[in-house]
């Protein structure tokens, strides 16, 4: 009797983690659900200094993207503290949001064709462009400048794949946060560390008597807000928000907080341009698809 | 759900794979060596060697595996020592692994009768000798067991190298789930791609077993 029970049994676990296996379907989260929910479940970086980082003494996140999130709070539930961050990498990011574990994500992600087939994004909230971060004394003034050389970048994000594609020849090496790969610049593990502009600026600013940015913008980044797939509600709700926030002048503060400048002329274009435009024109940046991670050590 | 990923990417993956031997293999070479060392140095009539041994297991077995990786990767260099990735995974793996490696070979030095020892050095060995020829070849074979419960551990943990950029199994599933998002799929066929390793790897432990059980 033992023994026949054996084979269910196994069957009965394989199903179990076959189910596990099954997408997990979201229920939709509409603003009226998160206000009834009482808090609005934000995915940001925690490592993106200036966008979002975690002060690890005090507990709390702040930057660019935090302040964003804070707006998109007021907006749904008239307090810009009822929220929750969930930290977030470019990797898990998209998954965080399918699953149902946050309502938005805001992460300096960029509006990308392929990303849009997963999720939706608002309008854009700001333009960032990839460039690199090298030692002062560093022979390295452009990517052509790579071949040859290592660069660091980070797991899942759009530069990670630009990189390969603008300099193939270029040995990349991906971390899992800017801080890592900013580390291994500094231990002269890497020649160059590359990502959006920004992010570098942010690293920089940890050491600017030894490093600096070089080779100027060789992409631009827009960034856009993540939304479930579908959820139409949730973005007008988001896009109400940055055209408020892009009016009162708050937009303005919050950028010249974060970025340490005001931001350039044409900003209010930004917020003007949709995600599926935005999308477009990150595309005709470079035809060639990526090419596949190379098989390194 | 769009497994065509993993027919799609099956060579990056199988690179993968043969970069997760590899790390093992190396690993294993290394951390038994190790353990070996350790372990004598561990029963060995001299007390400074003994503590040797003892400080060398309590401090490495007593550190998370990944902040040892790191330890190599992200702090080493400041002194200018510089390993890539790949054999800071090697190291890391192969210190950690060496002091329960040790662990395992200790307790079977113990188990062998003491008296083994005092003849084979009344019959003319050295210590080393008599260590080298007549306890150790004993007292691995009574311990494969716990010897293969860590071996496969570190099969398991070298999945952590992906976080110093090899593009093992779990780092090119990581790597191609940033390009098709397919992370369920792509986790999925690394999960069945360490099965392809570890259930051999427990075959041959448990055959190694049973051969040196009969004697």
């Amino acid at each position: 009797m033992h023994r026949s029970l054996r084979p269910w049994f196994l069957v009965a676990l394989a199903a179990m983690l076959l189910g596990t296996l099954a997408p997990a379907r979201a229920a939709e989260t509409t603003p009226d659900t998160i206000k009834a929910r009482g808090v609005l479940r934000v995915g940001v970086k925690f490592d993106a200094p200036p966008f979002g980082q975690l002060d690890p003494r005090t507990n709390k996140v702040d930057g660019f993207d935090i302040d964003i999130a804070r707006a998109v709070a007021k907006t749904i539930l008239g307090d810009e503290n009822k929220i929750e961050f969930v930290g977030v990498t470019s990797a898990n990011r998209i998954p965080q949001l399918q699953n149902g574990n946050i309502d938005l994500i805001i992460a300096t992600m960029t509006i990308t064709q392929a990303r849009m087939q997963q999720i939706d994004f608002s309008n854009v909230y700001y333009r960032a462009g990839q460039s690199l971060l090298v030692r002062k004394d560093s022979p390295v003034k452009s990517y052509r400048d790579l071949a040859g050389r290592s660069v660091c970048t980070i797991t899942g994000s759009t530069p990670e794949q630009t990189i390969r594609r603008v300099a193939p020849r270029a040995t990349v090496i991906v971390l899992e946060s800017y801080p890592e790969c900013f580390t291994a610049l500094r231990g002269g593990r890497v020649d160059a560390e590359t990502t959006d502009n920004v992010l570098l600026f942010g690293l920089q600013q940890q050491d600017p008597a030894n490093f600096k940015l070089t080779g100027g913008l060789f992409t631009f980044e827009p960034y856009g807000i993540g939304i479930a797939k579908g959820n139409r509600a949730l973005a007008a709700a988001v896009n109400t928000t940055l055209t408020h926030i892009a009016g009162d002048g708050s937009y303005a503060k919050m950028h010249a907080k974060w970025l340490k400048e005001s931001p350039p002329g044409d900003w209010r274009s930004w917020f003007a341009e949709s995600p599926e435009k935005a999308a477009e024109q990150f595309a005709t940046q470079f035809p060639s698809p990526s090419p596949a991670p190379a098989a390194t050590r | 759900m769009h497994w065509s990923v993993l027919v799609d990417n099956a060579g990056a993956l199988f690179a993968g794979l043969l970069i997760t031997l590899e790390v093992s293999i190396l690993s294993f070479v290394f951390s038994f060596a190790i353990g070996v060392v350790v372990a004598v140095l561990r029963v060995t009539p001299s007390r400074l060697l003994n503590r040797a041994g003892t400080a060398y297991v309590e401090f490495i077995r007593n550190v998370p595996l990944l902040v040892e990786i790191f330890f190599f990767y992200f702090a080493l260099p400041s002194v200018g020592i510089r390993f890539d990735g790949f054999w800071s995974g090697v190291c890391g793996l192969s210190i950690y692994t060496g002091a329960f490696f040790a662990e395992a070979i200790r307790s079977g030095i113990f188990a062998v009768p003491s008296g083994q020892l005092e003849a084979a050095q009344a019959s003319g060995l050295s210590y080393m000798q008599a260590m080298r020829f007549v306890v150790l070849p004993q007292a691995i074979a009574m311990t494969i067991p716990p010897i293969g419960n860590t071996t496969l551990n570190m099969i398991k943990n070298s999945s952590l190298v992906s976080t110093v950029s090899v593009a093992d199994i779990l780092g090119t599933a990581n790597l191609l789930g940033g390009r098709t998002f397919a992370y369920t799929e792509l986790l999925a066929g690394a999960a069945l791609l360490y099965l392809v390793i570890t259930i051999p790897a427990a075959l041959g432990i448990n055959f190694t077993e049973r051969r040196l059980a009969i004697r």
